[in-house]
């Protein structure tokens, strides 16, 4: 039932009321934490970068929230959404992963962990992590390797991706950069490392302009052959 | 459970740690707060979610959704052809998705609906159609494998999956297709069309599958056409045309295109005409 009153206000407009009667609430158990995740894959170095802002609702929580965790030598994971269910996630990965490597006597490869985190995903079919994961990494050929996830497991291997609150604003940009979508006659290059943590810096500089849950800081792993490197950039506090 | 079991064995039981173990067997937990199906509708396979309302803006969680697929038979197998577009409410999430899932060399599985969906259980599937093979020294049918899929997701009916796939093969029996889908469906036919811009898929294959005795390339021709009209008219689909055929000796890949590209194809072929 809906009550729609008329009400002058102060300036002499018309204020309108709704009374909507009596409304339950109900606790959910996600809240939705922001943040931008992103990852790009080149010839012999993955890239995954996040920003580092924890927010809730109108709040920020914390600036010093990286969304980028280490997993092997070789592959970076990172988790946005929502918070509870990133820390559970990497936790229960964390776990797998030294399992794998006790009854095995190896490390497990880029790809698949991404298999395996599809499963943990699909495991919670009916109440699902609430987390957008992206995995960057090398593969065996020492080639990148980036793999995109969906909130309960489907998976593919990409050569770039962004996910998070400000996935839609990244990716059309990364399609056209990395990608040369929508380009005509334009000789396709090769991305080179120094040229993708650039782009990578200045997508992410974009999205802190637009998106409420993106800014503070930004959180850059590189993983080469020869290890895993961390570069800290500012971004927009507002 | 099938969920259950096959991921029981593979990981360490949390239950110590206060969650409630991993029993699929009661429906509560969708109820409240998973995912529920819209019944009935089997066109669209839209599954709603859980809002995290509360404190500031509601937000969904989002699955990958959204195709076009198509396969028919004809004199010589089974022509199977697919979209590549993924979609999480309206924005693209991917235009590479690859919809055909290659259970073995002699079978293959399309994917329509929810994509975790589709590619968990078809992969599955693969892995029950191994154990076939091993125990059984011969391979599978294609009847006896999406009697398999069906009967696993059967089980999950009304707790919110959304899949419809088409099973196609060759065995013994000769050419094999079948459509699988999460309410309950196992039907055996010679076309079949699944997603939401299967309308505009079946005008064009039922159009061009009066002209008998097609062969193989007339048919590749006739499948690749039907998917880019539907991406033509369907939001949903789009991307490329992944086509493949399936006959005595196996399956082969025949052709992936742009869309774009087909576009600029066929206009080029129209003006060649008038």
């Amino acid at each position: 039932i809906m009550f729609a009153t008329q009400v002058h206000g102060d300036n002499g407009k018309m204020k309108e009321y709704h009374y909507t009667g009596p409304v339950e609430h109900r606790f959910s158990p996600y809240s939705f934490n922001g943040g931008t995740v992103l990852a790009v894959a080149g010839e012999d170095f993955a890239i995954v970068a996040s920003d580092t802002r924890l927010s809730e609702g109108y709040s920020i929580h914390s600036r010093d929230s990286p969304k980028c965790y280490k997993l092997t030598d070789t592959t970076v994971i990172g988790c946005s959404g929502f918070h509870g269910d990133c820390l559970t996630l990497t936790k229960i990965i964390d776990a797998r992963l030294k399992m794998y490597k006790h009854s095995n006597n190896k490390s497990m490869t880029s790809g698949a962990i991404a298999a395996m985190l599809s499963t943990i995903l699909y495991g919670r079919r009916f109440f699902p992590y609430y987390v957008y994961n992206i995995i960057g990494g090398l593969d065996e050929e020492g080639r990148g390797a980036v793999y995109s996830f969906d909130p309960v497991g489907s998976y593919q291997r990409d050569t770039y991706k962004a996910g998070g609150s400000a996935s839609a604003m990244l990716q059309p940009l990364l399609d056209n950069q990395i990608g040369f979508k929508n380009m005509e006659g334009v000789q396709h290059l090769p991305l080179s490392q120094e040229k993708a943590l650039q782009l990578v810096k200045d997508v992410f500089i974009s999205a802190a302009e637009r998106d409420v849950y993106t800014g503070d800081a930004l959180r850059i792993c590189i993983v080469t052959k020869d290890g895993i490197k961390e570069e800290n950039v500012p971004l927009r506090k507002d | 459970m099938a969920l259950a079991n096959v991921l029981q064995s593979e990981s360490v039981d949390f239950s110590n740690y206060g969650r409630q173990r991993r029993g699929f067997a009661s429906g509560l937990y969708e109820t409240e707060l998973g995912v529920e199906s819209v019944g009935g509708d089997n066109l669209s396979f839209a599954v709603r979610t859980a809002c995290a309302d509360g404190d500031g803006p509601e937000r969904k969680i989002e699955f990958l959704h959204g195709t076009t697929t198509l396969a028919f038979k004809f004199q010589h197998g089974v022509i199977v052809a697919v979209d590549s577009r993924a979609t999480a409410g309206s924005y693209i999430a991917s235009q590479t998705v690859k919809k055909v899932i290659e259970i073995n060399p002699y079978l293959l599985g399309t994917m329509a609906g929810g994509a975790a969906d589709c590619s968990f259980w078809e992969r599955l599937l693969a892995r029950q159609c191994r154990v076939y093979e091993l125990r059984n020294k011969e391979r599978i049918s294609v009847a006896a494998a999406s009697k398999l899929l069906a009967n696993m997701v059967y089980q999950y009916k009304g707790m919110g999956l959304s899949m419809g796939t088409m099973v196609c093969g060759w065995d013994k029996t000769g050419p094999g297709l079948y459509y699988v889908d999460s309410e309950g469906n196992r039907v055996c036919g010679d076309l079949f069309a699944v997603g939401s811009g299967s309308m505009y898929a079946y005008g064009i294959v039922d159009s061009g599958l009066k002209q008998q005795n097609l062969t193989v390339e007339e048919a590749c021709d006739l499948g690749r056409r039907a998917i880019y009209q539907a991406t033509y008219r369907d939001a949903y689909s789009g991307g490329q045309v992944n086509l493949y055929h399936v006959h005595s000796q196996g399956w082969t890949r025949v052709s992936q295109s742009d869309v774009l590209m087909l576009h600029q194809q066929y206009q080029a072929e129209k003006a060649e005409k008038a």
